[in-house]
């Protein structure tokens, strides 16, 4: 990644676009002029004519949009580099069309120091090719106990704070947390999930898993904490978002507290968007993920939530985890699945099954995080930065885990059928990701810079 | 001289000293004016009165003190009092009937005042209602502490000539500290605009019904302050995690020579003592010519004698029960 400023090149046209930017509900025919790193110009006049000296790209009618945001990204750097770097992960982004990740801090060490977020910041300014946020620790060594220096943090460059999947079970730990976070306006990101309740649970708890004979995690270890947590909310006044949701009643909770005013927004993942506890089928561990994948009716209330702005966000959580720890029989096997690259393609399904719009669908992955998140892009305007995705909406090809960037394969989408893909990735004005022939075949490879 | 000390006895009425939340302004301005004459006295090399001769002063701190327990001996020798010190320990018997069966027999050794200092709220008063002589709180729990809230007003009052419409700032650890529940009180009864600075898990609830403005930053706190007051922080009353570190409270919340640039500039500082340098306030600051901490020990001396010789009026001239 680099700024606007060591960057000066030739202005970059990009025309013959299908410009989409769900800030300002925009979807037209035109063209982007990028220049010192910021969208210099935009519009219908851009359709056809770049201005003299532009290097020209034709998105042949393409759409161009904001870059997408990923705010749950897990990585293995620093500590389990097999897994993932920030390096790795940012061309498995970029080739998704995700122009910013944000990294969970459940790394060796764990995220939780100034010093870390440092030096997290300068991995990614060297190795990355995408904008990476850093989500910090809430507790100190993710161990619920005591909470992390959230002022000194803010001030180095975390953008938000967080348990990962450690839920913060203690209250009054929770409580002073948030208390503690509103002095600093610090934004607290919270996965609940009740290890008690959970017990030794591997999916969902319901049909599925009784039939599997697999230990079921039930709904309400989810519902009991996001509920208590809405109720320290009110106390506190705290600005929360929840992590991932994945069923019915956290929804409601959800929507109750947006109607009550609170700072409350919500993600969900794209597994609970697009998968149910039945792609678990024969045991296959890559869906594996948490919170598990529930029943249909979930999946349907999440695309329901999405559509009326009940959940704000969508992410990957993307979770690379290596051959060893998914080779395993179900209940053994580690949790998690990438999906920075496919949630693009994922997503899509839902537009293509005509259960949300375009707009609304790309809302969740541009404007709305770089809302919550505080960011100056995720759209198009004058003067902000030029993260943008071109993305194709239709051509129909197949997902091969082995053809993706992560390091990691634990694809949950491996084999499915998906429709589009992004072509182009830009960030600060640069193209960091594009196929080398974008007309060509998707088997052509990906090619990067920085 | 007689008609004035007349009129003096009538104008404090108290056996006990528990709470500054008792004490009406005309009474506080008697303790000042009594305390700033027995500053001069402190200052001659013939200190001594006899005011309490052939009393008995028994200082009972259930807690460690170094300053207070020392400041009232002081002013308990000084006026000619019999001073006697028990340090109790806490042991892990019930407090409760501990801190009573201790007053019962102190309490048959016929003492005519205690000054007592006790780890939970509420303490000092219970054992008022159990002996017969005066008895001094020299601070409960997080409840109160008047006399130093006594000498910290003496303080100010010496250095700015008034108290009424200053604007005092207490920072830091609010919930925990009787200083600052004892200030917040004595100050808002001479007419003083009292703000608290300190993060939201170091306020106690509802902080805005104590009378008080409440601020959560520094700059916002000490904007225009006459008086800033730095507490400090109650570790040993704190069960889990009210902050994460003393590096991130001292960034914040520690004074140092930017924060108080906000303030007026010919703003007091003050604390009540110990001071942690480095972690509620900046090391070369306490020693700043602004600094009154020095000045609010040697008052503490004098604010002692003072209530003293005011509750030795109402004593008993002798045991007739």
């Amino acid at each position: 990644m680099s700024n606007g400023r060591d960057n000066i090149t030739k202005p970059i046209a990009l025309i013959h676009a299908r410009v989409i930017d769900p800030a300002t509900e925009r979807d037209e025919l035109g063209g982007i002029l990028i220049e010192d790193g910021l969208i210099a110009d935009f519009g219908p006049h851009l359709a056809k004519n770049a201005p003299e000296g532009a290097e020209v790209i034709d998105c042949a009618g393409h759409i161009v949009c904001p870059g997408l945001i990923d705010m749950l990204v897990f990585t293995g750097e620093p500590g389990e580099e097999h897994r993932e770097t920030l390096a790795t992960a940012s061309r498995a982004a970029a080739t998704g069309g995700v122009t910013t990740i944000v990294t969970m801090p459940n790394t060796e060490p764990i995220i939780d120091e100034v010093a870390l977020v440092d030096f997290l910041q300068r991995r990614a300014r060297d190795t990355a090719i995408t904008r990476v946020h850093v989500m910090a620790a809430m507790t100190k060594g993710l161990k619920n106990e005591e909470m992390t220096e959230i002022g000194l943090l803010l001030e180095a460059g975390a953008i938000a704070f967080t348990n990962g999947k450690n839920s913060v079970t203690n209250a009054q730990v929770m409580r002073r947390l948030l208390a503690y976070s509103c002095d600093f306006d610090a934004l607290i990101v919270h996965y609940t999930e009740d290890p008690d309740l959970r017990g030794n649970g591997v999916m969902n708890e319901g049909e599925v898993a009784s039939r599997l004979g697999l230990p079921g995690i039930p709904k309400l270890a989810e519902t009991i904490m996001l509920a208590r947590d809405m109720r320290l909310i009110i106390d506190t006044g705290a600005r929360y978002h929840s992590a991932t949701i994945s069923c019915s009643d956290s929804l409601e909770l959800i929507r109750r507290s947006k109607r009550q005013g609170l700072k409350v927004s919500a993600g969900v993942s794209i597994n609970h968007l697009t998968l149910n506890e039945n792609d678990v089928g024969p045991y296959r561990t890559f869906c594996k993920v948490r919170p598990p994948l529930r029943s249909e009716e979930d999946r349907q209330a999440m695309v329901e939530g999405l559509r009326d702005g009940s959940i704000d966000v969508i992410v990957s959580s993307h979770d690379p985890k290596d051959a060893e720890g998914k080779r395993q029989p179900f209940e053994e096997a580690a949790y998690g699945a990438i999906g920075v690259e496919t949630l693009l393609p994922a997503a899509l399904r839902l537009y293509h099954n005509e259960e949300i719009d375009l707009m609304r669908l790309l809302r969740t992955m541009t404007i709305n995080p770089a809302t919550i998140l505080g960011l100056e892009t995720g759209r198009i305007a004058k003067g902000a930065p030029a993260d943008l995705t071109v993305f194709d909406l239709n051509t129909p090809w197949i997902i091969d885990r082995d053809l993706l960037q992560s390091r990691s394969k634990n694809s949950a989408f491996d084999e499915a059928r998906v429709q589009g893909r992004a072509l182009m990735s830009f960030v600060d004005g640069k193209r960091v990701f594009h196929f080398s022939n974008q007309s060509a075949a998707y088997t052509k490879k990906p090619v990067f810079s920085s | 001289m007689s008609t004035q000390k007349k009129s003096k006895k009538s104008i404090f009425p108290h056996r006990h000293l528990l709470s500054a939340d008792d004490l009406k302004a005309d009474e506080i301005t008697y303790l000042l004016d009594l305390a700033d004459n027995f500053a001069k006295l402190n200052r001659k090399a013939a200190k001594k009165q006899d005011t309490l001769r052939g009393r008995t002063q028994i200082n009972l701190f259930f807690e460690s003190s170094t300053r207070t327990q020392s400041s009232f001996e002081l002013a308990g020798k000084r006026l000619g009092a019999d001073v006697m010190n028990m340090s109790v320990k806490s042991s892990s018997i019930s407090k409760g009937e501990t801190l009573v069966d201790t007053a019962m027999t102190l309490n048959a050794m016929r003492p005519d005042i205690l000054v007592v200092r006790h780890s939970a709220a509420g303490a000092v008063e219970l054992l008022s209602q159990k002996v017969d002589c005066s008895v001094i709180n020299a601070g409960d729990g997080s409840h109160q502490h008047p006399t130093q809230a006594l000498l910290d007003a003496l303080t100010i009052r010496r250095n700015k000539g008034k108290l009424a419409r200053l604007t005092i700032a207490i920072c830091g650890d609010i919930l925990h500290s009787r200083v600052a529940r004892s200030n917040i009180s004595l100050l808002n009864t001479m007419g003083a605009r009292v703000r608290i600075v300190a993060p939201s898990t170091l306020l106690p609830a509802n902080p805005e019904r104590l009378g008080v403005e409440v601020f959560t930053t520094m700059k916002e706190g000490l904007e225009g302050a006459d008086i800033v007051m730095m507490l400090r922080l109650q570790k040993e009353r704190m069960s889990g995690s009210f902050i994460p570190s003393t590096r991130e409270y001292f960034h914040f919340f520690g004074l140092d020579h930017e924060k108080i640039s906000y303030a007026k500039p010919d703003v007091l500082i003050m604390h009540p003592g110990p001071m942690n340098r480095g972690v509620e306030i900046d090391a070369t600051l306490a020693d700043d010519p602004r600094s009154v901490i020095r000045e609010q020990v040697e008052m503490g001396v004098a604010v002692r004698m003072a209530i003293l010789e005011a509750l030795s009026q109402h004593l008993p001239k002798s045991c007739e029960q």
